[in-house]
């Protein structure tokens, strides 16, 4: 239950990996960012901010959670073996709970009691609200009205714990609305609120401290596959970015071995009806660089600076920045960016349910589609550590919809 | 920061000179570009631009993080009907043809990088602006904009706000060249109940012994009364949200203007 929290030799003095990251924002949070790196530096070092974070992670989160061979998979795939990184056994159903704990408890430290997040998917407010519960701290979750619509479980389950979910109208109604809105709240009520964010976005520090308190996803990996393959480096680990969290943890404790110790790591980016089409949320693959939330990265912008809709079958991945961190890999070539359509999601969502009767989160059913296709394409000898961030139980509904609407179509086809 | 006063940052100082002379604070009206629509928007300026000392023309913006609900309104209307950042400095290098006044533009960053910095800059020295505003870049965070704004003749205003610590007033205030921008709440933009002067005199004590150019004061100022409450202690009154307010609601936007530069005065 020791926890030691990683260092890694990202970011610079500023806040950058490489020409990425930084602190653009209104001038007001400059002093609370500051204040937020000091604490979160002092509580690294803290034996009792630690030794609480590892209990409410073994105890409250279930860490370690598994590291799983799926072995039907592997032999649908017929190639590499496949593992899962199971976090969607964390409670409340993905890894976004590793951090808001954390998140929470260092608010707790600071003396603030008031809390804000915002929410695409519903994951991070309810990790978020359910943090907030068990700390007894004041909870305001900012979510787009579009999300609502589409996540109506989790906004119950957000307010059944006590937190306020505010609905966001403005703009495009969904993730990137709702964090401008957390924003502006924190700008108002910076003195005495803490902002809980849930990705490795925004400005510096958060993008590092969120991918800190990730990182025990990868440092679990190592030790797991050692255990299970005698090696703790893979052959290639896929992870499903949105702004990045859950793939930068499964990355990072990888990502400063050097090169040829090092594994592929492979960042699938959600491609919607196809980057091609202009509907999706492929910030690599189909954005430019600009800035957003506080910091620069790979975005969707028009050419005037406008920021663009995202759009993705996954409400946790429609979001058109991506992290910078992410950023600095692509440009380093430490990692890849791969984008993977809503169809192609949603076979591998099917896939993983009917071969190894788990269903994942329409986040994660992006790397799995994708593990499968690289699975193909390398020796049984070799190994795929797939994080599977979450479980699909909020995305029931939307599924059960987008499967009957492909059933009826086929049916006008017949 | 010793650095040579350019042609924008000459003329805004110019008129808060005139200004000061005449015992008032400069009357600085913001306005967004191409609100309520592309075609009303110059008559709508010349309007503001018959009382204004120096006119704050926004870019409108999608995401625009430092603004409240009213000017985060009028940027979508704007952006709907077409205005979007080329188009911002079309509509500024028409009006340059019939004002002399000096017109800043406030902009987030984005825009400026999309349009690449080097192409912005020359693009607003050509259209006459004299300087601009930039709510999400603190100073220290991106040199390179500032030394191009320079290079095109353009001034920089950078933000102090009431929760900025005297290292940072004194690190905004030196970075600045055509005026201070001192933010009187912690918050967004927006008309606001009550006084607008809050812990202004404090933070505006502290950045006077850095600052070397005027000091304007924005954010909650909506009225003759408050517009005066910041005169007192201010080099200029920034009001923005009040006059989109007042157009939204179909007011008298002259007599408004009139009303406001009135309570400028540093006198009753």
């Amino acid at each position: 239950m020791s926890l030691t929290l990683p260092t890694y030799p990202q970011p610079d003095a500023r806040g950058r990996y490489g020409r990425f990251g930084g602190r653009y924002v209104p001038e007001t949070l400059i002093p609370a960012l500051d204040e937020l790196e000091r604490a979160y530096r002092a509580a690294k070092k803290d034996p009792a901010f630690l030794n609480e974070l590892g209990r409410l992670l073994h105890d409250y989160v279930g860490r370690p959670s598994p590291l799983y061979l799926a072995q039907r998979l592997t032999d649908y795939a017929g190639g590499a073996k496949i593992y899962l990184k199971r976090e969607d056994f964390n409670h409340t159903g993905a890894h976004k709970i590793n951090n808001c704990l954390a998140q929470a408890l260092l608010a707790q430290r600071m003396g603030k009691r008031r809390v804000i997040a915002e929410t695409g998917a519903g994951q991070h407010g309810v990790a978020s609200a359910t943090a907030a519960a068990l700390l007894g701290l004041e909870c305001i979750v900012y979510m787009g009205a579009e999300d609502i619509r589409r996540q109506a479980m989790n906004v119950f389950r957000m307010k059944l714990l006590g937190a306020e979910v505010r609905e966001v109208t403005s703009g495009t109604s969904t993730l990137k609305d709702a964090t401008n809105e957390a924003i502006r709240d924190w700008v108002t009520n910076v003195r005495d609120t803490f902002y809980i964010l849930g990705s490795v976005v925004g400005p510096h520090p958060y993008p590092a401290m969120v991918r800190d308190f990730q990182s025990v996803i990868g440092e679990e990996v190592k030790v797991q596959l050692q255990a299970a393959e005698g090696r703790a480096v893979p052959d290639a680990i896929v992870a499903c970015v949105g702004g990045g969290s859950n793939a930068i943890g499964i990355f990072a404790p990888y990502a400063y071995l050097p090169e040829g110790e090092r594994p592929r790591l492979i960042g699938t980016e959600a491609a919607g009806e196809g980057v091609e089409s202009g509907r999706h949320a492929a910030s690599m693959a189909g954005g430019r660089v600009g800035v957003l939330h506080g910091a620069m990265m790979y975005l969707l912008n028009d050419a005037e600076g406008q920021i663009e809709a995202a759009h993705s079958i996954s409400a946790g991945l429609d979001y058109p920045g991506i992290g910078p961190e992410h950023c600095h890999y692509s440009e380093t070539g430490v990692a890849e960016y791969v984008p993977v359509t809503d169809a192609q999601a949603l076979e591998g969502l099917q896939l993983l349910t009917r071969l190894e009767g788990i269903i994942p989160a329409l986040e994660s059913a992006h790397a799995i589609y994708y593990a499968v296709q690289l699975a193909r394409d390398l020796g049984p000898d070799q190994v795929i550590v797939v994080n599977l961030s979450g479980r699909g139980d909020k995305d029931v509904a939307e599924v059960m919809r987008l499967l009957d609407l492909e059933t009826k179509r086929e049916e006008v086809r017949a | 920061m010793t650095a040579t006063t350019t042609r924008g940052a000459a003329r805004i100082h110019a008129a808060f000179d005139r200004a000061k002379a005449e015992g008032r604070a400069a009357f600085m009206p913001f306005i967004t570009a191409g609100y309520p629509g592309a075609a009303e928007f110059p008559a709508l300026a010349d309007t503001l631009l018959a009382r204004a000392d120096l006119l704050e023309v926004g870019i409108p913006y999608s995401d625009p993080l430092g603004d409240g609900p009213t000017i985060q309104r009028a940027s979508e209307q704007a952006l709907a009907g077409g205005t979007s950042t080329r188009r911002t400095l079309d509509l500024v290098k028409a009006l340059r043809q019939r004002h002399d006044t000096p017109i800043v533009i406030m902009t987030y960053v984005n825009p400026i990088y999309a349009v690449g910095p080097r192409e912005f800059m020359r693009l607003a020295a050509e259209a006459g602006v004299d300087g601009l505003i930039l709510p999400d870049l603190p100073p220290d965070q991106d040199i390179e904009i500032a030394d191009l704004a320079a290079e095109y003749g353009l001034a920089v205003t950078f933000l102090i706000a009431p929760t900025s610590t005297p290292e940072r007033v004194k690190l905004v205030a030196e970075a600045c060249t055509g005026f201070l921008y001192a933010v009187s709440v912690t918050g967004v933009t927006g008309a606001r109940e009550g006084s607008a002067l809050g812990e202004v005199p404090a933070m505006l004590a502290l950045a006077r012994q850095y600052a070397h150019v005027p000091i304007a004061v924005g954010f909650g100022v909506k009225d003759r009364q408050t517009a005066h409450q910041v005169a007192q202690v201010a080099d200029g009154v920034v009001v923005g949200s009040a006059f989109i307010n007042a157009v939204r609601d179909g007011q008298d936007v002259a007599a408004l203007a009139a009303e406001i530069a009135a309570g400028c005065r540093k006198s009753v």
